[in-house]
Protein backbone atom coordinates (compact mmCIF):
# COMPACT_ATOMS: atom_id res chain seq x y z
CA UNK A 1 0.00 0.00 0.00
CA UNK A 2 1.33 3.43 -0.87
CA UNK A 3 1.66 6.22 1.65
CA UNK A 4 0.21 9.47 0.33
CA UNK A 5 2.64 11.78 2.05
CA UNK A 6 3.27 12.92 5.60
CA UNK A 7 1.30 11.00 8.18
CA UNK A 8 -1.47 10.05 5.76
CA UNK A 9 -2.68 6.64 4.77
CA UNK A 10 -5.37 4.99 2.66
CA UNK A 11 -8.16 3.04 4.23
CA UNK A 12 -7.55 0.07 1.89
CA UNK A 13 -5.98 -0.17 -1.55
CA UNK A 14 -6.46 3.55 -2.18
CA UNK A 15 -6.30 4.85 -5.74
CA UNK A 16 -3.40 3.00 -7.42
CA UNK A 17 -3.67 4.95 -10.69
CA UNK A 18 -2.93 8.31 -9.06
CA UNK A 19 0.68 9.25 -9.11
CA UNK A 20 2.22 9.87 -5.73
CA UNK A 21 1.58 13.45 -4.71
CA UNK A 22 2.26 15.31 -1.51
CA UNK A 23 -0.85 16.13 0.50
CA UNK A 24 0.25 18.91 2.83
CA UNK A 25 -3.32 19.83 3.80
CA UNK A 26 -5.37 18.47 6.67
CA UNK A 27 -8.47 16.31 6.47
CA UNK A 28 -10.86 16.72 9.37
CA UNK A 29 -14.07 14.70 9.45
CA UNK A 30 -17.05 15.60 11.60
CA UNK A 31 -19.25 12.58 12.26
CA UNK A 32 -22.53 12.21 14.09
CA UNK A 33 -26.11 11.23 13.43
CA UNK A 34 -28.80 13.36 11.74
CA UNK A 35 -29.86 16.46 13.64
CA UNK A 36 -26.91 16.43 15.99
CA UNK A 37 -25.73 19.87 14.83
CA UNK A 38 -22.89 19.03 12.45
CA UNK A 39 -23.62 21.70 9.87
CA UNK A 40 -24.17 24.45 12.47
CA UNK A 41 -20.78 23.66 13.99
CA UNK A 42 -19.02 23.42 10.62
CA UNK A 43 -20.45 26.80 9.57
CA UNK A 44 -18.85 28.29 12.68
CA UNK A 45 -15.52 26.52 12.23
CA UNK A 46 -14.82 27.81 8.77
CA UNK A 47 -14.58 31.57 9.41
CA UNK A 48 -12.57 30.90 12.55
CA UNK A 49 -10.02 28.75 10.70
CA UNK A 50 -9.79 31.37 7.95
CA UNK A 51 -9.04 34.03 10.56
CA UNK A 52 -6.32 31.73 11.87
CA UNK A 53 -4.82 31.92 8.40
CA UNK A 54 -5.91 28.58 6.92
CA UNK A 55 -7.56 28.03 3.56
CA UNK A 56 -10.65 25.90 4.14
CA UNK A 57 -12.67 23.67 1.87
CA UNK A 58 -15.91 21.91 2.78
CA UNK A 59 -17.30 18.68 1.49
CA UNK A 60 -20.45 16.83 2.52
CA UNK A 61 -22.05 13.43 2.13
CA UNK A 62 -24.13 13.05 -1.09
CA UNK A 63 -23.08 16.47 -2.39
CA UNK A 64 -21.16 15.38 -5.48
CA UNK A 65 -22.27 16.98 -8.76
CA UNK A 66 -22.08 13.56 -10.42
CA UNK A 67 -24.38 11.67 -8.07
CA UNK A 68 -26.48 14.00 -5.92
CA UNK A 69 -29.46 14.09 -8.29
CA UNK A 70 -29.37 10.35 -8.81
CA UNK A 71 -29.30 9.76 -5.05
CA UNK A 72 -32.26 12.07 -4.49
CA UNK A 73 -34.19 10.34 -7.25
CA UNK A 74 -33.37 6.95 -5.80
CA UNK A 75 -34.53 8.05 -2.36
CA UNK A 76 -37.78 9.32 -3.80
CA UNK A 77 -38.32 5.89 -5.33
CA UNK A 78 -37.80 4.00 -2.01
CA UNK A 79 -36.86 0.82 -3.78
CA UNK A 80 -33.15 0.19 -3.50
CA UNK A 81 -31.38 -2.52 -1.55
CA UNK A 82 -28.68 -1.75 1.02
CA UNK A 83 -26.06 -2.92 -1.47
CA UNK A 84 -27.23 -0.62 -4.24
CA UNK A 85 -27.47 2.33 -1.86
CA UNK A 86 -24.01 1.71 -0.45
CA UNK A 87 -22.52 1.68 -3.93
CA UNK A 88 -24.29 4.94 -4.80
CA UNK A 89 -22.89 6.56 -1.65
CA UNK A 90 -19.47 5.15 -2.44
CA UNK A 91 -19.62 6.62 -5.95
CA UNK A 92 -20.63 9.99 -4.50
CA UNK A 93 -17.77 9.73 -2.02
CA UNK A 94 -15.18 8.76 -4.65
CA UNK A 95 -16.26 11.63 -6.89
CA UNK A 96 -15.77 14.14 -4.07
CA UNK A 97 -12.56 12.47 -2.95
CA UNK A 98 -10.92 12.81 -6.36
CA UNK A 99 -12.39 16.14 -7.44
CA UNK A 100 -12.61 18.05 -4.15
CA UNK A 101 -10.78 16.47 -1.23
CA UNK A 102 -7.47 15.38 -2.76
CA UNK A 103 -6.91 18.53 -4.87
CA UNK A 104 -7.63 20.70 -1.82
CA UNK A 105 -5.24 18.67 0.34
CA UNK A 106 -2.58 18.95 -2.35
CA UNK A 107 -3.00 22.71 -2.28
CA UNK A 108 -2.53 22.68 1.50
CA UNK A 109 -6.17 23.38 2.48
CA UNK A 110 -7.92 22.19 5.57
CA UNK A 111 -10.77 20.04 4.32
CA UNK A 112 -13.73 19.73 6.65
CA UNK A 113 -15.86 16.73 5.74
CA UNK A 114 -19.44 16.76 6.95
CA UNK A 115 -19.68 12.95 7.47
CA UNK A 116 -17.14 10.50 6.13
CA UNK A 117 -16.97 6.77 5.40
CA UNK A 118 -17.82 5.95 9.03
CA UNK A 119 -21.40 7.06 8.35
CA UNK A 120 -21.63 4.30 5.73
CA UNK A 121 -20.05 1.84 8.17
CA UNK A 122 -22.59 2.69 10.87
CA UNK A 123 -25.66 2.69 8.61
CA UNK A 124 -24.73 -0.51 6.82
CA UNK A 125 -24.14 -2.28 10.11
CA UNK A 126 -27.62 -1.28 11.26
CA UNK A 127 -29.18 -2.22 7.92
CA UNK A 128 -27.57 -5.63 7.90
CA UNK A 129 -25.02 -5.31 5.10
CA UNK A 130 -21.78 -7.22 5.43
CA UNK A 131 -19.49 -4.86 7.42
CA UNK A 132 -16.35 -6.30 5.81
CA UNK A 133 -17.75 -5.55 2.37
CA UNK A 134 -18.56 -1.93 3.28
CA UNK A 135 -15.00 -1.39 4.44
CA UNK A 136 -13.58 -3.00 1.31
CA UNK A 137 -15.67 -0.74 -0.92
CA UNK A 138 -14.46 2.34 0.97
CA UNK A 139 -10.88 1.07 0.71
CA UNK A 140 -10.37 3.88 -1.82
CA UNK A 141 -10.71 6.46 0.98
CA UNK A 142 -7.98 8.52 2.54
CA UNK A 143 -7.96 8.14 6.32
CA UNK A 144 -8.76 11.53 7.93
CA UNK A 145 -6.13 13.21 10.08
CA UNK A 146 -8.75 13.90 12.72
CA UNK A 147 -12.28 12.60 13.26
CA UNK A 148 -14.50 14.41 15.71
CA UNK A 149 -17.65 12.58 16.69
CA UNK A 150 -20.62 14.58 17.96
CA UNK A 151 -22.27 12.25 20.41
CA UNK A 152 -25.86 12.55 21.56
CA UNK A 153 -28.53 10.36 23.13
CA UNK A 154 -31.84 9.67 21.42
CA UNK A 155 -33.92 11.42 24.09
CA UNK A 156 -32.08 14.71 23.47
CA UNK A 157 -32.00 14.17 19.72
CA UNK A 158 -35.77 13.74 19.27
CA UNK A 159 -36.95 17.26 20.21
CA UNK A 160 -34.12 18.78 18.14
CA UNK A 161 -35.17 16.89 15.04
CA UNK A 162 -38.87 17.49 15.57
CA UNK A 163 -38.33 21.23 16.05
CA UNK A 164 -35.88 21.31 13.18
CA UNK A 165 -36.66 19.82 9.81
CA UNK A 166 -38.83 17.01 11.16
CA UNK A 167 -38.40 13.24 10.97
CA UNK A 168 -37.90 11.96 7.47
CA UNK A 169 -38.53 8.51 6.04
CA UNK A 170 -34.87 7.53 5.72
CA UNK A 171 -33.51 9.06 8.91
CA UNK A 172 -36.26 7.24 10.77
CA UNK A 173 -35.23 3.95 9.23
CA UNK A 174 -38.76 3.38 7.92
CA UNK A 175 -37.21 1.29 5.13
CA UNK A 176 -36.22 -1.25 7.80
CA UNK A 177 -39.79 -1.68 9.01
CA UNK A 178 -38.66 -1.52 12.64
CA UNK A 179 -41.86 -0.05 13.96
CA UNK A 180 -45.35 0.74 12.89
CA UNK A 181 -45.08 4.49 13.31
CA UNK A 182 -42.50 7.06 12.36
CA UNK A 183 -41.70 8.14 15.92
CA UNK A 184 -41.20 4.61 17.16
CA UNK A 185 -39.06 3.70 14.17
CA UNK A 186 -36.96 6.86 14.49
CA UNK A 187 -36.25 6.09 18.12
CA UNK A 188 -35.15 2.51 17.44
CA UNK A 189 -33.19 3.24 14.28
CA UNK A 190 -31.32 6.21 15.74
CA UNK A 191 -30.41 4.40 18.94
CA UNK A 192 -28.95 1.52 16.96
CA UNK A 193 -27.08 4.00 14.79
CA UNK A 194 -25.70 5.85 17.81
CA UNK A 195 -24.56 2.57 19.39
CA UNK A 196 -22.75 1.78 16.19
CA UNK A 197 -21.08 5.22 15.99
CA UNK A 198 -19.87 4.79 19.57
CA UNK A 199 -18.36 1.43 18.72
CA UNK A 200 -16.63 2.93 15.69
CA UNK A 201 -15.41 5.84 17.83
CA UNK A 202 -13.44 3.48 19.99
CA UNK A 203 -12.29 1.30 17.10
CA UNK A 204 -10.98 4.19 15.01
CA UNK A 205 -9.97 6.56 17.79
CA UNK A 206 -12.42 9.40 17.12
CA UNK A 207 -12.41 12.35 19.46
CA UNK A 208 -15.86 12.26 21.04
CA UNK A 209 -17.54 15.46 22.16
CA UNK A 210 -20.83 15.73 23.98
CA UNK A 211 -23.24 17.31 21.50
CA UNK A 212 -25.84 18.03 24.19
CA UNK A 213 -23.79 21.08 25.14
CA UNK A 214 -25.00 24.52 23.99
CA UNK A 215 -23.81 25.57 20.52
CA UNK A 216 -21.12 28.01 21.71
CA UNK A 217 -19.72 25.62 24.25
CA UNK A 218 -19.57 22.81 21.73
CA UNK A 219 -17.84 25.13 19.26
CA UNK A 220 -15.22 26.02 21.87
CA UNK A 221 -14.51 22.35 22.42
CA UNK A 222 -14.24 21.65 18.70
CA UNK A 223 -11.84 24.56 18.23
CA UNK A 224 -9.62 23.42 21.03
CA UNK A 225 -9.42 19.87 19.64
CA UNK A 226 -8.67 21.17 16.15
CA UNK A 227 -6.08 23.65 17.42
CA UNK A 228 -4.45 20.90 19.39
CA UNK A 229 -4.23 18.71 16.32
CA UNK A 230 -2.92 21.52 14.10
CA UNK A 231 -0.25 22.45 16.61
CA UNK A 232 1.11 18.95 16.61
CA UNK A 233 0.76 18.42 12.88
CA UNK A 234 1.97 21.80 11.74
CA UNK A 235 4.20 23.37 14.39
CA UNK A 236 5.55 25.89 11.88
CA UNK A 237 2.15 27.45 11.31
CA UNK A 238 0.86 27.94 14.83
CA UNK A 239 2.84 30.98 15.98
CA UNK A 240 4.98 31.04 19.12
CA UNK A 241 2.61 31.18 22.04
CA UNK A 242 4.96 29.16 24.21
CA UNK A 243 2.81 26.04 24.15
CA UNK A 244 4.59 24.24 21.36
CA UNK A 245 5.95 20.93 22.41
CA UNK A 246 8.28 20.43 19.46
CA UNK A 247 11.49 22.42 19.19
CA UNK A 248 11.81 24.59 16.07
CA UNK A 249 14.62 22.43 14.73
CA UNK A 250 12.22 19.55 13.97
CA UNK A 251 10.55 21.63 11.28
CA UNK A 252 10.67 19.84 8.00
CA UNK A 253 8.19 21.34 5.63
CA UNK B 1 -29.90 -12.45 -29.59
CA UNK B 2 -29.52 -15.67 -31.55
CA UNK B 3 -29.04 -17.67 -28.39
CA UNK B 4 -32.04 -16.09 -26.74
CA UNK B 5 -34.24 -16.91 -29.72
CA UNK B 6 -32.95 -20.46 -29.89
CA UNK B 7 -33.56 -21.09 -26.17
CA UNK B 8 -37.07 -19.67 -26.44
CA UNK B 9 -37.84 -21.79 -29.48
CA UNK B 10 -36.88 -24.82 -27.40
CA UNK B 11 -39.37 -23.80 -24.76
CA UNK B 12 -37.02 -22.37 -22.14
CA UNK B 13 -38.21 -19.38 -20.14
CA UNK B 14 -35.47 -16.79 -20.78
CA UNK B 15 -34.77 -13.36 -19.36
CA UNK B 16 -32.19 -11.15 -21.02
CA UNK B 17 -30.29 -8.48 -19.11
CA UNK B 18 -27.67 -6.11 -20.42
CA UNK B 19 -24.68 -4.38 -18.82
CA UNK B 20 -25.16 -0.70 -17.98
CA UNK B 21 -28.86 -0.63 -18.77
CA UNK B 22 -30.60 0.29 -15.51
CA UNK B 23 -32.48 3.57 -15.40
CA UNK B 24 -31.03 4.32 -12.00
CA UNK B 25 -27.59 5.49 -13.09
CA UNK B 26 -28.37 6.59 -16.62
CA UNK B 27 -28.33 10.26 -15.77
CA UNK B 28 -25.11 10.16 -13.74
CA UNK B 29 -23.44 8.02 -16.37
CA UNK B 30 -24.32 10.28 -19.27
CA UNK B 31 -23.44 13.44 -17.36
CA UNK B 32 -20.16 11.84 -16.30
CA UNK B 33 -19.30 10.79 -19.80
CA UNK B 34 -20.37 13.99 -21.50
CA UNK B 35 -18.50 16.28 -19.13
CA UNK B 36 -15.62 13.85 -18.73
CA UNK B 37 -16.08 13.77 -14.95
CA UNK B 38 -15.58 10.05 -14.53
CA UNK B 39 -12.48 8.70 -12.85
CA UNK B 40 -11.55 5.00 -12.99
CA UNK B 41 -13.10 4.58 -9.53
CA UNK B 42 -16.39 6.39 -10.15
CA UNK B 43 -16.68 4.70 -13.56
CA UNK B 44 -16.33 1.37 -11.77
CA UNK B 45 -18.73 2.21 -8.94
CA UNK B 46 -21.46 3.50 -11.25
CA UNK B 47 -21.35 0.23 -13.16
CA UNK B 48 -21.51 -1.62 -9.85
CA UNK B 49 -24.63 0.38 -8.91
CA UNK B 50 -26.18 -0.57 -12.25
CA UNK B 51 -25.27 -4.20 -11.69
CA UNK B 52 -26.57 -4.31 -8.10
CA UNK B 53 -29.87 -2.84 -9.22
CA UNK B 54 -30.28 -5.32 -12.08
CA UNK B 55 -29.24 -8.19 -9.81
CA UNK B 56 -32.07 -7.30 -7.43
CA UNK B 57 -34.78 -6.76 -10.02
CA UNK B 58 -33.79 -8.60 -13.18
CA UNK B 59 -31.50 -11.45 -12.21
CA UNK B 60 -32.42 -12.90 -8.81
CA UNK B 61 -36.25 -13.07 -9.11
CA UNK B 62 -36.22 -14.93 -12.46
CA UNK B 63 -33.62 -17.36 -11.09
CA UNK B 64 -35.76 -17.94 -8.03
CA UNK B 65 -38.64 -18.62 -10.37
CA UNK B 66 -36.53 -21.25 -12.12
CA UNK B 67 -35.87 -19.28 -15.30
CA UNK B 68 -32.75 -18.91 -17.39
CA UNK B 69 -31.06 -15.53 -17.19
CA UNK B 70 -28.94 -14.54 -20.14
CA UNK B 71 -26.59 -11.70 -19.20
CA UNK B 72 -24.82 -9.70 -21.87
CA UNK B 73 -21.63 -9.00 -19.86
CA UNK B 74 -21.20 -9.69 -16.17
CA UNK B 75 -18.85 -8.73 -13.33
CA UNK B 76 -15.89 -10.06 -15.35
CA UNK B 77 -16.27 -7.10 -17.67
CA UNK B 78 -15.56 -4.86 -14.68
CA UNK B 79 -12.65 -7.03 -13.57
CA UNK B 80 -11.09 -6.56 -17.00
CA UNK B 81 -11.96 -3.01 -18.00
CA UNK B 82 -11.75 -1.29 -14.64
CA UNK B 83 -8.43 -2.90 -13.84
CA UNK B 84 -7.14 -1.86 -17.28
CA UNK B 85 -8.17 1.69 -16.25
CA UNK B 86 -6.12 1.37 -13.08
CA UNK B 87 -8.30 0.32 -10.14
CA UNK B 88 -6.92 -2.34 -7.83
CA UNK B 89 -7.87 -5.88 -8.93
CA UNK B 90 -8.65 -6.97 -5.37
CA UNK B 91 -10.77 -3.89 -4.75
CA UNK B 92 -13.03 -4.45 -7.77
CA UNK B 93 -13.44 -8.14 -6.86
CA UNK B 94 -14.44 -7.12 -3.34
CA UNK B 95 -16.90 -4.54 -4.68
CA UNK B 96 -18.63 -7.26 -6.74
CA UNK B 97 -18.46 -9.94 -4.06
CA UNK B 98 -22.25 -9.80 -3.72
CA UNK B 99 -22.63 -11.02 -7.32
CA UNK B 100 -23.90 -14.52 -7.87
CA UNK B 101 -21.38 -16.77 -9.68
CA UNK B 102 -22.89 -17.65 -13.09
CA UNK B 103 -23.49 -21.31 -13.91
CA UNK B 104 -21.74 -20.73 -17.20
CA UNK B 105 -19.66 -17.84 -18.47
CA UNK B 106 -18.72 -17.66 -22.11
CA UNK B 107 -15.98 -15.37 -23.29
CA UNK B 108 -16.03 -14.33 -26.94
CA UNK B 109 -12.44 -13.70 -27.79
CA UNK B 110 -11.45 -11.63 -30.76
CA UNK B 111 -8.08 -10.05 -31.68
CA UNK B 112 -7.79 -6.25 -31.49
CA UNK B 113 -7.57 -5.73 -35.24
CA UNK B 114 -10.73 -7.71 -35.88
CA UNK B 115 -12.76 -5.82 -33.25
CA UNK B 116 -11.39 -2.50 -34.56
CA UNK B 117 -12.43 -3.43 -38.07
CA UNK B 118 -15.91 -4.48 -36.94
CA UNK B 119 -16.47 -1.38 -34.85
CA UNK B 120 -15.26 0.99 -37.55
CA UNK B 121 -17.33 -0.77 -40.21
CA UNK B 122 -20.48 -0.26 -38.12
CA UNK B 123 -20.02 3.40 -37.27
CA UNK B 124 -17.87 6.39 -38.07
CA UNK B 125 -15.73 6.51 -34.96
CA UNK B 126 -14.79 4.84 -31.70
CA UNK B 127 -16.46 5.91 -28.49
CA UNK B 128 -14.29 7.88 -26.07
CA UNK B 129 -14.45 5.36 -23.23
CA UNK B 130 -14.33 2.19 -25.31
CA UNK B 131 -11.09 3.51 -26.81
CA UNK B 132 -9.84 4.14 -23.27
CA UNK B 133 -9.22 7.81 -24.15
CA UNK B 134 -9.90 8.72 -20.51
CA UNK B 135 -6.78 6.82 -19.47
CA UNK B 136 -4.58 9.13 -21.53
CA UNK B 137 -2.63 6.45 -23.41
CA UNK B 138 -2.63 8.24 -26.73
CA UNK B 139 -4.33 11.22 -28.31
CA UNK B 140 -5.16 9.13 -31.37
CA UNK B 141 -8.38 7.17 -30.71
CA UNK B 142 -7.38 4.17 -32.83
CA UNK B 143 -3.95 3.96 -31.21
CA UNK B 144 -5.49 4.41 -27.77
CA UNK B 145 -8.03 1.67 -28.52
CA UNK B 146 -5.20 -0.69 -29.50
CA UNK B 147 -3.22 -0.09 -26.31
CA UNK B 148 -6.21 -0.07 -23.97
CA UNK B 149 -7.99 -3.08 -25.46
CA UNK B 150 -4.76 -5.13 -25.53
CA UNK B 151 -4.53 -4.59 -21.79
CA UNK B 152 -8.17 -5.66 -21.48
CA UNK B 153 -7.55 -8.79 -23.56
CA UNK B 154 -4.53 -9.75 -21.48
CA UNK B 155 -6.58 -9.44 -18.32
CA UNK B 156 -9.40 -11.50 -19.82
CA UNK B 157 -6.92 -14.30 -20.53
CA UNK B 158 -5.98 -14.28 -16.85
CA UNK B 159 -9.65 -14.19 -15.82
CA UNK B 160 -10.32 -17.20 -18.02
CA UNK B 161 -7.92 -19.18 -15.86
CA UNK B 162 -9.01 -17.63 -12.55
CA UNK B 163 -12.75 -18.13 -13.04
CA UNK B 164 -12.89 -20.91 -15.59
CA UNK B 165 -14.54 -18.87 -18.35
CA UNK B 166 -15.26 -20.88 -21.52
CA UNK B 167 -13.63 -19.20 -24.49
CA UNK B 168 -15.26 -19.05 -27.90
CA UNK B 169 -13.18 -17.95 -30.84
CA UNK B 170 -15.24 -15.08 -32.18
CA UNK B 171 -13.24 -14.54 -35.37
CA UNK B 172 -15.00 -17.37 -37.20
CA UNK B 173 -18.30 -17.49 -39.07
CA UNK B 174 -21.39 -16.78 -36.99
CA UNK B 175 -23.13 -20.13 -37.69
CA UNK B 176 -20.00 -21.96 -36.50
CA UNK B 177 -19.86 -19.85 -33.31
CA UNK B 178 -23.53 -20.53 -32.67
CA UNK B 179 -23.01 -24.26 -33.09
CA UNK B 180 -20.26 -24.29 -30.43
CA UNK B 181 -22.21 -21.96 -28.26
CA UNK B 182 -25.33 -24.12 -28.38
CA UNK B 183 -23.38 -27.29 -27.61
CA UNK B 184 -21.89 -25.79 -24.48
CA UNK B 185 -25.19 -24.33 -23.33
CA UNK B 186 -27.05 -27.57 -23.95
CA UNK B 187 -24.50 -29.38 -21.85
CA UNK B 188 -24.93 -26.98 -18.93
CA UNK B 189 -28.70 -27.21 -19.19
CA UNK B 190 -28.77 -30.98 -18.80
CA UNK B 191 -29.52 -30.80 -15.05
CA UNK B 192 -32.08 -28.13 -15.68
CA UNK B 193 -33.80 -30.34 -18.23
CA UNK B 194 -33.95 -33.33 -15.93
CA UNK B 195 -35.43 -31.19 -13.18
CA UNK B 196 -37.98 -29.86 -15.60
CA UNK B 197 -38.87 -33.37 -16.68
CA UNK B 198 -39.62 -34.14 -13.04
CA UNK B 199 -41.86 -31.13 -12.87
CA UNK B 200 -39.54 -29.13 -10.60
CA UNK B 201 -39.91 -25.85 -12.36
CA UNK B 202 -38.88 -23.75 -9.43
CA UNK B 203 -35.47 -24.67 -8.15
CA UNK B 204 -33.99 -23.51 -4.89
CA UNK B 205 -30.47 -22.40 -5.51
CA UNK B 206 -27.50 -22.31 -3.26
CA UNK B 207 -25.24 -19.34 -3.68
Amino acid sequence: MSRPGRGKSWSGHGLPYLSEKRLPGHLIAIEGTDGVGRSTQIDLLRPWLELEGYAVSNTGWTRSPLLSETINEAKAGHQLTVTTFSLLYAADFADRLEHEILPALQAGFIVIADRYMYTAFARNMVMGADPGWTRDVFGVALVPDLVIYLDIDVATLIPRVVQGKGMDHWESGMHLALGTDLFDSFQRYQSRLIDEYRRLASEFGFITVDARAPIEELQTQLRSHIMNYLRNADPARSGGNGEEKLPASTRKE
Amino acid sequence: MLLERWLRSRGYPVIFTEWNSSRLVRRSMSRGKKKNLLTPTTFSLLHAVDFADRLTYQILPPLQAGMIVLADRYAFTAFARDVARGVHPEWVRAVYSFALRPDLTLYFRVPIEVSLERLLAGRAKLKYHEAGMDVGLSTDPVESFRIFQSRVLEIYDELTREFGLRTIDATGEIPEQQRMFRNIVQDVLRDYDSNRAKGNHVTTRSR
